[in-house]
């Protein structure tokens, strides 16, 4: 059976369709549910395998981007949330989601490092938002979206606020030693970005473009893959006519129906 | 301001950790850009306020939980008492360092305090009654005097539209009630002279003119008593030029110079009507689902969708809003979009600004600076489009001085919806809904009410007239309303754009009639007169009719997506608009005479003769030692050349996932495109449309009839050398003008008309919506009131079958050819060259536009369809030279190019001309490419190299030759070795 994913569906959020599209493509089918509908409870939770935060700007980034829906989440969802963490299955956030899952503190999801609120993502270094393609570099094999994956994924980042940021240095190596970086702004070579912008968007720490959690089954990241499921979509389709976004979706799913 | 006994009012700053704040650095550059050298440090800080009945432990959880981020940001928080204690905080004009606080008027949209307030209750702090949010500035340096503060706190920092500010602490005001009133006041017209008709138009800014007035005081004798003011108010509104086009409706009387070479009717009975409309007619195409009757123009897309299309323009609230202005621009467009049934897949802006170097002292008593403008304008349109989920894909930024007191924001939206799933079918009994955002005082009559800003220290709602935006309430919009059409749930829809729901609702209920009852629509804060809720222009709301059977399911599914909706009342079959307020009538208008009753207007124009006559040309006899080199870099490097690259990355191109042709192309994805190509995800088929555009006043200046064909030739061919398949543009005007009134204002309104006609025929592509902005004027320096270049914006939207058949403009093989094919024949005449070397202007008219182009562009097509052209650019600004330079920095390749012995250097670099592309064409290409092109002029000009530079010959003399990082350099308007003068 195809497995089921539930994209929730705040004000303000816009790439459901997006993700859909690539979910379908990966061989899922979805429902986008609105935030409203989910609180009537007229939907179960367990019905679905893929929980998915799509892109956008739920409640329109006041505040800071992510930071009112973490705040739903937490006074609303938190017990059907926890359960689908715990339970394993597949949860991603992407973009307005990575910073739902980061604000809402299901990511980084180390124990002590959510303890005092660690990591954030904040204004991109160039006080820009910034729409370009970058290239990322799947590392962590222990995130089920990334595991096995050896190709860069070329996809567009489309954001103001993916600045990842620890409050030391000592965090991000505890990511790296868990093998929780699941992704890394890379030049089109893979070779490091190093840091510098425009190969590195933002200006996050140790070029981190998305993370797992300890469990590796919940993957937060900045850049849109679901916007690369097509060779059309890429501006460089003349020289590598692929579709570099979807093998992640692939992966997603297909552990979602083998577990 | 007074604050209630119980309530308390907590401030809350919100510091940046580190010093190295990206915001407040870019607020440092922006003193500096005004010349504020005394400014060496900017702290930018928020400041929240909250008001109820809190305690200490309630704003520490507010501050912990909701208000700062504790990675990034740390907060003090304050129970503030009135007076303030600290007003004064760094007041003395000797201390290094001093504080500015800016906060919102009252009245003024502020989203982030009605999150606070929702959020704030839910962490379980039920007494936060109500908040609002401002900016902490400290300002560090030396000669820090309160004249230099208020010059930074207006000039930057604040705007007094929307903000009030203060050196110190600034003292919040709340949002408070005032008291509610039904105030009808009668405006007594019977009896009255043409002196006091004018007099009652002018005291209520109806801008009616002596006959319309006339015309409303007969209808007052015929019914036999006085209109009330929200009678004359909708009358007012119905019969603007924003609502009626009465310029372009009208009878013209035009009066040429019998010298001159073209000729002109000598009279107009419908302008618009033997004009634009008439040109869409004699095109019938019949992909052209429709043309000028609704909201959108709309077309036949891929068997199973039609495409909708709208460009508006928002020029004076983004001159006194920058940000606001453009925000609700693009904001209104997109509704017209949404008011065809369509969702909205694709965002276009063309602005045009005063030069961003302008020296402070030169700028117009309370204009803003070009440089803040621009800003405001993009992060405007920044805000909405990316906060909407919308693709910007396609625009074009213009500089020029006659825009620094009266900058262009042309906003458009395009719209995809299955084939004919816009309803027209309102019925009586029909229940009419509000959906979106609440009403409020939001731009009543445009600018009166800025000037009339109550003192917010009274706590009394201002109306300022701009208003901010709120993108996420109108995404719930189309949430809804996209749902709510599949499920067929409204019989007909239209959106509350200029005069608001008189407007919308006047609209739908014009053929049948409507009751209407005010008490029932919901407002933003009481004390609304029944005319002002009427009339009053609050963003993001639509009006839809919905049969009775159907209201249940569309209250559940508002619902759902959190989208307000109200029912105000029923359509009819009357034949009148009926407005209650309660059980008072407060209006009753006969439909006939509301919609039909106008009088049609009568103008003269003048017709000049242009000073130069299309391709006139000089000699260059005494240019030869002009340094090509150093032309070519100040030509790259001239704002309106220059890359746009900064703007564009603002801008999300990307979402919804279907940009096959973006903003930027080429290698490092930094080429400037000729326009953009979408592939709907929606659709199932291949197909793909084009959105491009074309725009120059600077031709405007010299002949407004030869500058309208070659607008609308760019327009065109832009479409054309991304793809399209040149039978499947179509198009749209945006005329902004001056005032009509003014003959020779309306000599070159009725040139550039008569060339829409003329071109759009010729080149069968039909006009299928558009939009005119009139009285763009100014005060110049030298006392005189002036009016800015005609401005044509010419938007173009093309279709192709397949995606697969687009192309970019860089080059993208070495050892390919380079052609140059079209109609060749360059002139000087509004040219960029003359612009970056206005001292040695060479002085000629505009370039034709050949008459042969439209065949051209077919054979071209098929080219094109055959997959046998690899990259293809148009020559526009700065003709061959730019366009190869742009080719070759877009592929990081280089050209070797060869031009004709006879050729005059000067001219075939640098003159501009019409109908002609540069493209590339691989060598086992060659003859099947110059089989196809054999019936036009085609020329093998170059080739594609390896190596990074770009080289000009002339026989065996190379008369250019330059490397691509030097051009980069120019054209990203960085630092060139040893400069440019």
């Amino acid at each position: 059976m195809k497995p089921s994913a539930l994209i929730l569906f705040a004000p303000g959020t816009n790439r459901d369709g997006d993700v859909a599209q690539a979910l379908s493509l990966a061989g899922a089918s979805s429902r986008t549910i609105p935030l409203k509908t989910l609180r009537d409870n007229k939907i179960d939770w367990a019905d679905h395998q893929i929980l998915v935060l799509p892109g956008g700007f739920s409640y329109a980034d006041a505040l800071g981007a992510g930071k009112l829906l973490a705040l739903d989440l937490s006074h609303y969802f938190i017990d059907q949330v926890q359960a689908f963490v715990a339970a394993g299955k597949p949860v991603i956030g992407i973009c307005n989601g990575f910073q739902v899952l980061v604000k809402s503190g299901i990511l980084p999801g180390n124990e002590a490092l959510t303890e005092t609120r660690t990591a954030t993502l904040t204004h991109n270094q160039g006080n820009h938002f910034e729409c370009r393609w970058v290239s990322l570099k799947p590392v962590s094999q222990k995130c089920l979206w990334t595991k096995n994956l050896t190709e860069i994924i070329d996809c567009p980042v489309a954001h103001g606020e993916g600045n990842f940021t620890l409050t030391t240095l000592d965090q991000a190596k505890t990511l790296s030693i868990q093998d929780q970086i699941a992704l890394v702004y890379v030049h089109s070579d893979g070779k490091p970005a190093g840091g510098v912008y425009p190969v590195n968007p933002n200006g996050s720490v140790m070029d981190i473009a998305g993370i797992c959690n300890p469990q590796g089954n919940v993957l937060g990241l900045m850049p849109h893959p679901e916007d690369h499921v097509f060779p059309f979509q890429s501006p460089d389709r003349i020289h590598r006519p692929d579709a570099s976004g979807l093998p992640l979706f692939i992966n997603g799913v297909r552990y979602a129906s083998e577990s | 301001m007074k604050v209630n006994g119980s309530a308390a009012v907590y401030r809350f700053i919100v510091k940046p950790n580190t010093a190295n704040d990206p915001r407040s650095l870019g607020y440092l550059a922006d003193t500096h850009s005004l010349s504020l050298y005394q400014i060496t440090q900017i702290k930018c800080q928020d400041l929240y306020f909250v008001r109820g009945g809190l305690d200490q432990p309630d704003a520490e959880k507010l501050a912990a939980q909701l208000l700062h981020d504790p990675v990034t940001q740390s907060v003090e928080i304050d129970l503030l008492e009135f007076p303030l204690r600290n007003a004064n905080r760094n007041q003395n004009e000797n201390t290094s360092s001093r504080t500015i606080e800016v906060a919102l008027r009252p009245g003024v949209t502020d989203p982030v305090a009605e999150q606070i307030v929702r959020a704030g209750h839910l962490l379980g702090i039920p007494s936060l009654e109500s908040a609002c949010t401002g900016l902490r500035f400290i300002l560090t340096g030396g000669g820090l005097t309160d004249d230099l503060l208020h010059l930074a706190a207006k000039r930057l920092l604040s705007n007094a539209v929307i903000q009030t500010y203060a050196l110190g602490e600034i003292t919040p005001t709340f949002s408070t009630s005032t008291q509610s009133h039904d105030l009808v006041e009668t405006i007594h017209l019977r009896g009255l002279d043409d002196a006091g008709l004018l007099a009652v138009s002018s005291a209520r800014r109806a801008a009616l003119n002596l006959a319309e007035m006339h015309a409303i005081q007969d209808y007052c004798m015929r019914e036999n008593r006085d209109l009330t003011d929200i009678e004359f108010e909708m009358l007012a509104q119905t019969w603007s030029e924003h609502c009626v086009h009465k310029t372009f409706k009208s009878q013209v009387s035009v009066y040429s110079d019998k010298s001159d070479t073209r000729s002109f009717p000598a009279h107009y009975s419908h302008l618009f009507n033997q004009t634009i409309r008439a040109a869409t007619k004699q095109v019938n195409a019949d992909w052209v689902l429709s043309a000028f009757t609704e909201n959108a123009g709309i077309v036949e897309f891929d068997g199973t969708h039609e495409l909708s299309f709208k460009v508006e323009t928002h020029n004076h609230p983004s001159a006194i809003e920058p940000f606001g202005g453009a925000n609700t621009g693009i904001g209104g467009v997109i509704r017209d979009v949404i008011g065809v049934s369509a969702k909205p897949i694709a965002s276009t802006d063309v602005l045009c600004f005063g030069p961003a170097e302008l020296p402070l002292t030169e700028l117009p008593e309370g204009v803003l600076h070009p440089r803040r403008i621009a800003s405001g304008v993009v992060a405007g349109i920044q805000d909405y489009g990316n906060k909407m989920g919308i693709p910007t894909v396609n625009g074009a930024i213009w500089y020029d001085p006659d825009y620094v007191a009266n900058p262009l924001v042309f906003c458009g939206s395009v719209g995809l919806a299955p084939k004919g799933s816009n309803p027209h079918a309102t019925t009586p009994g029909d229940h009419i809904i509000v959906l979106g955002g609440r009403t409020g005082r939001d731009g009543l009559r445009g600018a009166t009410f800025s000037s009339m800003t109550m003192d917010a220290q009274t706590g009394e709602v201002s109306g300022a007239s701009v208003q901010i935006g709120a993108p996420v309430i109108e995404k719930g919009l189309v949430d809804v309303l996209t749902l709510a059409r599949d499920r067929g749930l409204y019989n007909a829809i239209t959106d509350c754009g200029a005069g608001g729901l008189s407007s919308a609702v006047g609209e739908m209920a014009s053929e049948q009639g409507g009751d209407v009852q005010l008490m029932k629509v919901l407002l933003k804060y009481p004390g609304l007169a029944p005319w002002e809720i009427w009339l009053s222009e609050a963003q993001e709301r639509m009006v839809i009719a919905v049969p009775g059977k159907n209201l249940n399911e569309l209250a559940d599914l508002c619902s759902q997506y959190e989208v307000e909706m109200t029912d105000i009342g029923n359509f009819t079959d009357t034949g009148r608009m009926r407005v209650f307020h309660g059980a008072n009538v407060v209006l009753d208008l006969d439909n006939e005479f509301l919609h039909h009753g106008i009088p049609q207007r009568h103008y003269s124009a003048v017709i000049n003769k242009p000073r130069f006559e299309t391709g006139q040309t000089v000699s260059l006899e005494g240019k030869a030692d002009t340094d090509l080199r150093k032309t070519l870099l100040k030509l790259l490097a001239h704002s309106n050349i220059a890359s746009k690259e900064r703007t564009i990355r603002d801008y999300d191109h990307e979402v919804q996932g279907g940009t096959v042709v973006k903003p930027l192309c080429g290698l490092r994805h930094d080429g400037p495109s000729d326009g953009s190509v979408i592939k709907p995800l929606a659709s199932q088929t291949n197909h793909a449309f084009v959105l491009s555009n074309g725009l120059n006043p600077e031709y405007g200046k010299i002949d407004p009839y030869q500058m309208t064909w070659l607008v609308i030739d760019e327009a065109f061919r832009n479409a054309v050398a991304c793809g399209a398949d040149p039978s499947r543009i179509a198009i749209l005007d945006n005329f902004c003008w001056g005032d009509p009134t003014r003959p020779e204002i309306m000599g070159d309104l009725v040139q550039s008309a008569q060339a829409c006609f003329e071109a759009a025929v010729h080149y069968e592509t039909p006009f299928i919506s558009g939009k005119d902005s009139f009285n763009n004027e100014y005060l110049g320096s030298d006392g005189k009131i002036h009016a800015i270049p005609p401005t044509l914006l010419i938007s173009a939207l093309g279709v192709m079958p397949d995606w697969q058949q687009s192309v970019t403009m860089d080059f993208k093989h070495a050892g390919s050819l380079i052609y140059l094919i079209g109609d060749f024949a360059p002139a000087f005449g509004g040219s960029h060259f003359n612009l970056v070397d206005p001292n040695h202007a060479i002085k000629e008219g505009l370039p034709h536009c050949s008459k042969i182009n439209p065949r051209f562009y077919l054979a071209f097509y098929k080219a094109i369809q055959e997959k046998l052209v690899s990259a293809c650019h148009d020559l526009s600004e700065g003709g061959l030279a730019v366009a190869t330079a742009e080719m070759c920095m877009a592929g990081r390749l280089g050209a070797l190019m060869q031009i004709n012995a006879t050729d005059e250097p000067l001219r075939s670099l640098f003159g501009e001309t019409s109908g002609c592309f540069l493209v590339e064409v691989t060598t086992e290409n060659k003859s099947a490419f110059e089989d196809l092109m054999s019936n036009y002029s085609v020329r093998l000009i170059g080739k594609v190299e390896s190596h990074q530079n770009i080289q000009f010959d002339q026989g065996r003399e190379s008369i250019l030759n330059i490397s691509i990082t030097d051009l980069l350099n120019a054209w990203k308007n960085r630092k060139i070795a040893g400069g440019l003068e």
